[in-house]
């Protein structure tokens, strides 16, 4: 175990980094923050790096976002010109994808970690303003990142000429307001701009112009607190970790009935069963499909098959999956999947955004009404054809990927689950009986 | 008197988070504040609001109807927002949703004569280790839900105890707001 990449938790050269606080007794402070050594890794950078050789560092860790897309972070941070203007960075905390908690607790008990992230990304990026857009209902994680912005900008760590670089960096915080489509990265700017939050058209792409028009890189929360340990260490202590185009540790997390539910900092392409199991304690009660990667991804059955499966982008996809947030949820034998996913495809029904006819129609309009025909029992052979024949309508070709992320999760419950749909056609009930689940 | 005439200072401090020619970035927050303060967003206020960032209130209003959190009508003292998502509908939300709508005797809309609750089913609020989940006016989730924890929620704000009082003598609760959660002797839902 100790040659090799490092894929497991279990491996002795592996320890949390992005977690290693969280749930530490005032965590959230600056003094214990500088007590384990903040901010020097940006008052390193600052004073000593150019924008180009940050960008080089995290380009060459194989760092992908964490948002949910996995596209390489310092690729994204290389589209950004060098032209003068005014450029923002900001850091995408809506996390709204059901499943996905992660980022929270990098708010609530790490903000000052946040903070610096998005210091040396600024820097990187030529950017002297960020915002943090963050989803309204986290409240707690708000309360402390204000309070960590307003330490940081009473001790000099954020503002003008910071640590005498001559670099400059203000930090704003918005909250939301409930809607999940603010997560899509031009929806969030037009809601930061006061705006209704629909996607803008691409291109422009956000790097040339994003927010109140000007150059603008918007990260995830958990991939700008990973270029902390990325400059800090360097890109090869990164890449050690993980699989062949899956590099570093990723925040994992598990709900549904397990006996430790909850968020785990794991090498990428540790296996789920080391997941649900080792870190998770297993589940409480049987269960048979599991969802991998937040809500929008396909569920897999729970079966030693792809209980195995590594945790890596490209593994996930190989099993007509996706790795996304990294949420696991686990669902019962006793709970009927036409059930479960009728629950998330009213999710997106209703976060849908309207700005486009196949999502305002087949996302929010057609799919909900064929899936109470099958929860009325009064679905026919012919509605299950109705329904394949409008994800095929709706994939692809929907203005942004809310409409694909409804189409996802029908489509691997059909894979894998098609008998449980054709149940309810035939005997117009669930194949399950589902007993009360509250206590 | 306007609802923001003597929050000049606070007013301040909200534009200079944005650009000085970007007034109506502040939309969003001006509209938490009064839905904080007064409990919904009135037309006046949003003709208000409207003139503070340099629009109309019709634009006001749809921004305003593009979310959740702001609300067009009255809620009660408390407003109670029940999680209803997947992980969620795992731990009983369906089951927490009826308690509470029967209990209250009200839908999603209406007051309590009393005037202390109202109720709204919301979207996944992140914390689906710890389902079932509510919130209550924009304060920090009541997590995990069961019914004792229900139970002793609504007897503490019955009696118009403040809400960090009462989620202080929840069962359980030093297990709650964090990452992962383990609960003793928890086995299936059996
Ligand atoms: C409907 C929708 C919702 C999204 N929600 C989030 C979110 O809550 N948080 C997030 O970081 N990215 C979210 N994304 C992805 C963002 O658009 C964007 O790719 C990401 O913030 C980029 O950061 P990253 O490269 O660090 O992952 C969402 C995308 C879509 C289409
Ligand atoms: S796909 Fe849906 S959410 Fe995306 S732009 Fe179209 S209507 Fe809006
Ligand atoms: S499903 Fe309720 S908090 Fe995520």
């Amino acid at each position: 175990m100790s040659e090799g990449p490092i894929t497991s938790g279990h491996d002795p050269r592996f320890s949390p980094t992005l977690y290693a606080h969280v749930g530490k007794p005032n965590s959230w402070t600056l003094d214990y923050y500088l007590s384990h050594g903040g901010y020097e890794t940006a008052r390193a950078v600052l004073t000593g790096k150019q924008p180009e050789e940050v960008v080089e560092e995290v380009k060459k860790s194989g760092l992908r976002g964490r948002g949910g897309a996995g596209f390489p972070t310092g690729v994204k941070w290389s589209f950004m010109p060098n032209d003068g203007q005014q450029h923002y960075l900001i850091c995408n905390a809506d996390e709204s994808e059901p499943a996905s908690f992660k980022d929270r607790y990098l708010m609530e008990d790490d903000p000052h970690q946040l903070i610096e992230g998005m210091i040396i990304g600024g820097f990187a990026i030529r950017a002297t303003k960020g915002y943090i857009y963050i989803r309204g209902e986290y409240r707690k994680a708000y309360d402390r990142l204000v309070g960590a912005i307003g330490e940081a900008y009473e001790r000099g760590y954020l503002g003008k000429n910071l640590f005498g670089s001559g670099f400059d960096f203000d930090l704003y915080v918005h909250r939301g307001a409930g809607a999940y489509i603010c997560g899509e990265e031009t929806a969030l700017m037009n809601s930061l701009e006061g705006l209704r939050a629909n996607p803008r058209m691409k291109p422009p792409f956000p790097a040339q112009s994003g927010l109140y028009g000007k150059p603008t890189t918007i990260n995830n929360v958990e991939s700008l607190a990973s270029v902390v340990h990325i400059v800090q260490r360097g890109a090869d202590w990164f890449a050690q970790m993980g699989t062949e185009r899956s590099k570093g540790m990723k925040l994992f997390q598990v709900s549904g009935p397990a006996k430790r539910p909850g968020v785990y900092e794991l090498p990428m392409g540790t296996t789920f069963r080391e997941l649900i199991y080792d870190w998770a304690g297993g589940p409480t009660e049987p269960i048979k499909a599991f969802i991998p990667g937040g809500s929008s991804t396909p569920m897999l059955p729970f079966t030693d098959e792809y209980l195995d499966l590594p945790m890596d982008y490209e593994s996930l996809v190989a099993a007509k999956s996706a790795l996304g947030t990294g949420g696991v949820v686990l669902i019962p034998e006793s709970v009927c999947i036409v059930d479960s996913v009728w629950n998330l495809i009213r999710f997106y029904g209703h976060e849908s955004c309207g700005k486009c006819t196949p999502c305002r129609e087949g996302v929010s309009g057609w799919l909900p009404q064929l899936f109470e025909k099958f929860e009325r029992g009064q679905a026919t052979h012919e509605d299950l054809k109705t329904m394949e024949d409008l994800l095929d309508q709706i994939e692809g070709r929907s203005f942004c990927p809310l409409a694909d992320a409804a189409v996802w999760p029908i489509r691997g419950a059909l894979r894998h689950f098609r008998d449980e749909f054709l149940h309810h056609i035939e005997h117009g009930t669930c194949a399950v009986k589902s007993g009360p689940r509250w206590r | 008197m306007g609802f923001f005439d003597d929050k000049q200072e606070w007013l301040a401090e909200v534009f200079a988070q944005y650009p000085a020619d970007r007034r109506r970035s502040a939309l969003m927050p001006l509209l938490r504040r009064v839905q904080q303060d007064e409990g919904y967003v009135d037309f006046e206020r949003m003709k208000e609001i409207a003139e503070l960032v340099g629009t109309t209130a019709t634009e006001v209003a749809g921004v305003m109807s593009f979310y959740s959190y702001y609300q067009g009508l009255p809620t009660g003292k408390y407003h109670i927002q029940v999680c209803r998502t997947l992980s969620c509908k795992l731990a009983g939300s369906d089951e927490l949703w009826h308690t509470l709508t029967e209990r209250l005797g009200i839908l999603p809309g209406e007051v309590t004569e009393d005037g202390r609750f109202s109720l709204q089913a919301v979207e996944c609020l992140g914390s689906c280790h710890t389902g079932p989940v509510i919130q209550i006016n924009d304060e920090p989730y009541v997590e995990r839900v069961t019914k004792a924890r229900l139970e002793a929620l609504l007897e503490g704000l019955e009696q118009d105890k403040p809400l960090e009082e009462v989620r202080r003598t929840l069962p359980d609760e030093e297990k709650m707001g964090k990452a992962t959660i383990e609960l003793e002797g928890e086995g299936g839902a059996s």
